[in-house]
């Protein structure tokens, strides 16, 4: 039994290729590589097709059908809805296989696509430039506190306790290799919106940027244009945004800031265990040598017909790798196509729409919740379709009973946070009915209160 | 007295008294095809023989400028800013780079004289 049966090459080859280049085992093809390893790794052995595809049948169908349940938990992936044409274009074969296109002029249907993100990000975000997308939104995240450094030659970046934690960690593993520096500000524990002063206090001569996040984590819209007042002139303020609120709330562009990112799931994606997603960058067109990421621009050819090509490759790991801006090799491009797709489908009405739903919903979903005195609010800054609640019962026990209703509850913030222990982060969008958010309500006087 | 002198990463240089102006030469501008950028250095840097000066960013590639002598930055061709594509028309002239006040002048010594770059091409 040959351990590779996808491998065409017979014993028989292999033997005559060994011996037209003079080896006698496959081994001493790899005598430069440095040992790190010696033995047999600790996986299990092969499997045939059937068996492996057996195998997976029975986890994925241990996996929950989210269209089953009622969601009340976001967290940074979100349940929306996503009309069904979204996946029956972007999925086509043209866009699948020139899904990240090194020859990229080939590809005018999928460069096209992505010119049409891009515009539709610089409108959402209110910036100047877009690439054609990230990773995901920490990595997105990361990336603008690098490009910050290398904009003003700096290297402490603030960063709001009130951006995803996760966001947190991740910018951290980007930065420390860097030598780059990144302090944390509270937040101001009765709006829950940043402490505006702790940044002031903390900015110096060598911070490079201030990274917030809105809606923050907590959901609480924070105020942008108080922030950049605060900044002095050559510190960049990098806000990492819900891409769905932009339809209610105003671009961060017209606030004041410099650079705008975030994660594209709740434009068009499904959650899919968090991933793959990507991730949106916007920034002012003076930085636009200091970005990251392709960017696709439209040009005309010989005969003066329109055509898109890719722009600013030179800061691309393919054409000099050592003074790239990124070394990320992946982009996501197709899921920044799904985007493209949702955005053109649901077109400027159909956002704003959703978004007011998603507003409109998580509002009436927090008043019903504090009106049952089971739970005390705990921020007073203004929300966008995200919240924070302190119940007077136990929280997993009340998510516990609620699963079996077949309703995901909201989200403990003693996941991340020990002071937040027992604080629930509910998210509404407009997916959530009115009926499902009743019967939540009712759910809640089930539980004894506790003294916590 | 001015005289100007080549180096084999194809950057000329013209002295005058201890100012050297240095920029890419017309063969290397020829091979980059379209310049589209200049990454101009800060004035005031200081830089050693062979160490990246700035680089030249093309329609599909970019590449280091080396500086052939020690120096200081004193001046940027700021033109190019504006209009990078004077290095594809005039190189070894109106697409002078930077001008860097020399810290060595023996240095001069080791670079090659215009008959000796064209024929290493």
């Amino acid at each position: 039994m040959k351990r590779f049966p996808y491998i065409p090459h017979t014993e028989e080859d292999i033997k005559e290729m060994m011996n037209v280049i003079g080896i006698n085992d496959i081994k001493e093809l790899y005598k430069d590589v440095p040992k790190l390893f010696e033995g047999d790794l600790n996986i299990p052995e092969s499997k045939s097709e059937i068996e492996v595809k057996r195998e997976l049948k029975e986890l994925a169908g241990r996996n929950i059908d989210l269209d089953e349940y009622a969601m009340f938990r976001g967290a940074g992936i979100y349940k929306h809805y996503i009309p069904s044409a979204v996946y029956q274009l972007a999925t086509k074969r043209n866009f699948i296989t020139a899904y990240t296109p090194y020859q990229a002029e080939v590809s005018q249907g999928t460069l096209q696509a992505l010119y049409e993100f891009q515009t539709a990000i610089c409108e959402l975000t209110g910036m100047e430039v877009a690439n054609s997308s990230m990773y995901d939104g920490g990595t997105a995240v990361a990336e603008a506190i690098l490009m910050a450094s290398r904009v003003n030659k700096k290297h402490k970046s603030l960063v709001a306790k009130s951006l995803h934690p996760e966001y947190i960690e991740v910018s951290r593993t980007y930065t420390e290799s860097q030598g780059l520096e990144i302090e944390l500000i509270n937040y101001d524990e009765k709006t829950g919106r940043i402490d505006l002063e702790e940044l002031k206090n903390k900015i110096d001569e060598n911070t490079s940027s201030v990274v917030i996040s809105y809606p923050n984590f907590f959901g609480v819209v924070e105020n942008i244009k108080q922030i950049k007042e605060i900044l002095p002139e050559n510190v960049l303020l990098i806000v990492n945004a819900y891409p769905l609120s932009l339809g209610l709330l105003e671009a961060p562009g017209k606030l004041g800031a410099d650079i705008v990112v975030g994660e594209g799931q709740s434009l068009g994606n499904h959650m899919s265990f968090g991933g793959p997603t990507f991730g949106f960058f916007a920034s002012k067109q003076k930085y636009i040598r200091q970005m990251p990421g392709r960017i696709i621009g439209e040009t005309v050819d010989e005969e003066g017909k329109r055509g898109f090509v890719m722009v600013l490759q030179t800061r691309e790991q393919h054409i000099r790798r050592a003074k790239a801006t990124s070394n990320i090799c992946s982009n996501h491009a197709l899921m920044a196509v799904v985007a493209s797709v949702y955005l053109s489908i649901v077109g400027r009405e159909g956002l704003r729409e959703i978004s007011y739903q998603n507003y409109q919903k998580a509002h009436y979903l927090a008043k019903k919740l504090i009106e049952t005195e089971k739970f005390e609010p705990v921020f007073e800054g203004e929300f966008f379709n995200e919240f924070v609640v302190k119940p007077k019962f136990d929280l997993n026990k009340f998510n516990e009973n609620l699963f079996e209703e077949k309703f995901i509850g909201p989200l403990n913030l003693g996941k991340f946070c020990d002071k937040l222990e027992n604080h629930a982060l509910f998210c509404a969008t407009e997916l959530n009915t009115k009926e499902e958010i009743d019967y939540l309500v009712s759910k809640v006087g089930e539980i004894d209160e506790i003294t916590l | 007295m001015r005289m100007r002198k080549f180096t084999k990463t194809h950057e000329w240089v013209e002295v005058e008294g201890n100012v050297a102006t240095i920029g890419i030469t017309a063969h290397a501008a020829e091979e980059l095809g379209d310049v589209t950028f200049v990454e101009l250095p800060e004035e005031g840097k200081e830089v050693k023989k062979g160490d990246a000066l700035c680089a030249v960013e093309s329609v599909k590639s970019a590449s280091d400028v080396y500086s052939p002598v020690s120096g200081k930055v004193i001046e940027v061709n700021t033109e190019l800013d504006a209009n990078p594509e004077i290095i594809n028309e005039d190189a070894e002239g109106k697409g002078w780079i930077v001008k860097l006040e020399i810290s060595d002048e023996s240095e001069l010594n080791d670079l090659l004289t215009e008959e000796e770059y064209k024929s290493s091409l």
